[in-house]
């Protein structure tokens, strides 16, 4: 039949996870359609009209789902999935929190967080952090599946769907929207960067993770960090990186002060490079970083900052 | 207000998982199991609520084997009022242990059920908003910080770009996440006292749940294991590795 894909987008930009789970859905039914929900969202309507493969975009453009509440997204793709034979989102928070929505009101199970299409209804999952793979086969009938987007290559641009207005849903009333404080930053997106220099508990206070600021802006890099320098109040939860936090698949992935617990790897094993400064030198981190440098980050970091303006960064 | 906890007996958080050599799963054979840390959070804040005066009563739900019983007790210890252990053995999927807790919301009416965002061994991630969407209700996940009151609640949540609030009407589904609050230990006067208290006993079938799994677990694998690389001796030897390998 076919599949639809929730666009993970900020009413302005389309997270580049949309085109990663693109990939996911294809590879399960084709055509591929992709659902843009918001409020004045019609350039992430465009954008997602452009990338290879999708057949035809819907967008549901609505005071009611500016903020994508669940119980308001749950009425409006209940309201469209009897076309579908699959209906795919990110494993972001928005993914997380609609889906299994969905998966219940349909009476199918929900596939959390797949890294792999093995067949048309067989995918790997991780369980345990992480430390574990399942592979599991769905039963016949619908799909409801959530997608590990660091796991996926995105599917190309050059595409040219079309755009199609649906209706809207109505509002429940159960839940609504009263207020977001988004973290502000010019860096690049955690998930998305190239290269993310991640700190903990090692850097001991809020103002030392100043130390990671100058060295991430000299590499253009996002900030990371380990659970235990969320839960100290160093910086806010949205930097946290773990199996519990964001799972992210940069080309470098640089941990400064953090020792490398099993939650914290489950975030970034996957990426390219892995480099790590630690003092002790028996931190696990060591056991997955291509490259260790044992030092006291109070030394390394400065020099590190020095090192890289002499080299022009 | 009455409050619903769901909790899971799951494998320690410090356990290091190990998977079976026949690839059928996770060995759980003298493993030390625990509460799953999420539903502590959620045990914490609903004992929290009753302390405030804002609940009068603090069921403990545990779907799972009869040592699932320990996991109610845990919860009873820390100040819950009551259990309610649903019987069964192996995996239970999300969607039939929301079935279940819908029946069970269905027969004592609470005005919130709080539980953790996920459990540690599936890391499925689904179970609160199934729950909520059988039950037509508002939900508030990835819970940070809760502001009750007798007809909704304001719930700020962890979100990819930072943190959101939800206001909910209740009777609501609350999951949630690391930092709502720091779980306590039961006192000992306290895990004596929870012998004390009442656990029901009953079976899916007695809410006529069918909890075959619809899943099919065709294997479970060991993670393709990451090789340690090299020490490097100082900032621009990595520095240089790093420009080597394309990395910056």
């Amino acid at each position: 039949m076919a599949s639809l894909v929730l666009a993970e987008h900020d009413n302005k930009i389309l997270s580049d996870a949309t085109a990663k789970t693109v990939t996911a859905a294809a590879a399960i039914s084709t055509p591929v359609h992709v659902l843009v929900a918001g409020e004045n969202c019609g350039g992430v309507a465009d954008a997602a009209a452009k990338i290879a493969g999708v057949e035809k975009i819907l967008v549901a453009d609505d005071a009611l789902y500016a903020h994508m509440v669940a119980e308001t997204m749950e009425t409006l793709i209940l309201s469209i999935a009897g076309n579908y034979d699959a209906i795919l989102a990110p494993a972001t928070t928005n993914g997380k929190n609609i889906l299994p929505r969905i998966a219940a009101r349909l009476d199918v199970p929900q596939i959390s967080e797949i890294l792999k299409v093995v067949s048309a209804d067989t995918f790997e999952r991780p369980i345990y952090a992480g430390n574990a793979i399942q592979t599991v086969q769905a039963p016949a009938g619908k799909k409801v599946i959530t997608v590990r987007a660091t796991a996926f290559k995105p599917a190309g641009d050059g595409g040219s769907a079309g755009i199609e207005k649906i209706a809207t849903g109505s509002d429940p009333g159960t839940g609504k929207f009263a207020g977001e404080a988004l973290s502000k930053s010019e860096r690049p997106e955690l998930t998305a960067a190239k290269i993310v220099v991640s700190g903990g508990r090692g850097l001991g206070s809020a103002e030392n993770f100043k130390l990671i600021e100058k060295v991430a802006d000299r590499l253009g890099a996002a900030i990371g960090a380990s659970r235990a320098a969320v839960d100290a109040g160093y910086v806010p939860n949205d930097y946290q990186v773990g199996q519990t936090g964001k799972v992210v698949a940069p080309d470098l992935y640089l941990a400064i002060g953090i020792s490398g617990a099993i939650q914290h790897l489950a975030g970034m094993k996957d990426s390219k490079i892995i480099a790590a400064i630690n003092k002790d030198e028996e931190a696990p981190i060591f056991q997955v970083a291509d490259f260790g440098l044992v030092a006291d980050l109070f030394q390394a970091l400065p020099e590190m900052d020095q090192e890289l303006a002499k080299r022009g960064r | 207000m009455k409050v619903l906890v769901p909790v899971k007996r799951v494998i320690d958080y410090n356990v290091k998982v190990r998977v079976k050599a026949d690839q059928s799963g996770v060995d759980l054979a003298n493993v030390k199991m625990s509460m799953n840390p999420f539903d502590e959070i959620a045990v914490e804040e609903a004992v929290r609520l009753k302390e405030k005066g804002k609940v009068s009563e603090i069921v403990a739900i545990s779907i799972g084997p009869q040592q699932a019983g320990e996991t109610i007790r845990t919860a009873l210890a820390m100040g819950a009022d009551r259990g309610i252990l649903v019987k069964c053995d192996g995996d239970v999927e999300p969607l039939a242990v929301a079935k279940i807790l819908k029946a069970i919301v269905d027969i004592e009416q609470p005005g919130l059920v709080i539980t953790g965002k996920q459990a540690i061994d599936d890391d499925s991630n689904q179970t609160g908003q199934m729950l909520a969407a059988l039950l037509g209700w508002g939900q508030g996940t990835f819970a940070h910080k809760l502001e009750l009151d007798a007809n909704s609640a304001k719930i700020e949540r962890e979100i990819d770009g930072g943190l959101q609030t939800v206001e909910v009407k209740l009777p609501a589904v609350m999951t949630t996440d690391l930092r709502l609050n720091e779980p306590r230990y039961a006192s000992l006067p306290n895990i004596m006292k929870a012998k004390k208290k009442s656990i029901e006993e009953k079976t899916p079938a007695d809410y006529g749940v069918d909890i075959a799994p619809r899943l099919k677990v065709l294997k479970v694998s060991e993670p393709p294991k990451r090789g340690g690389g090299v020490k490097v001796k100082s900032v621009a030897e990595l520095l240089d590795k790093l420009t080597e390998a394309g990395a910056i």
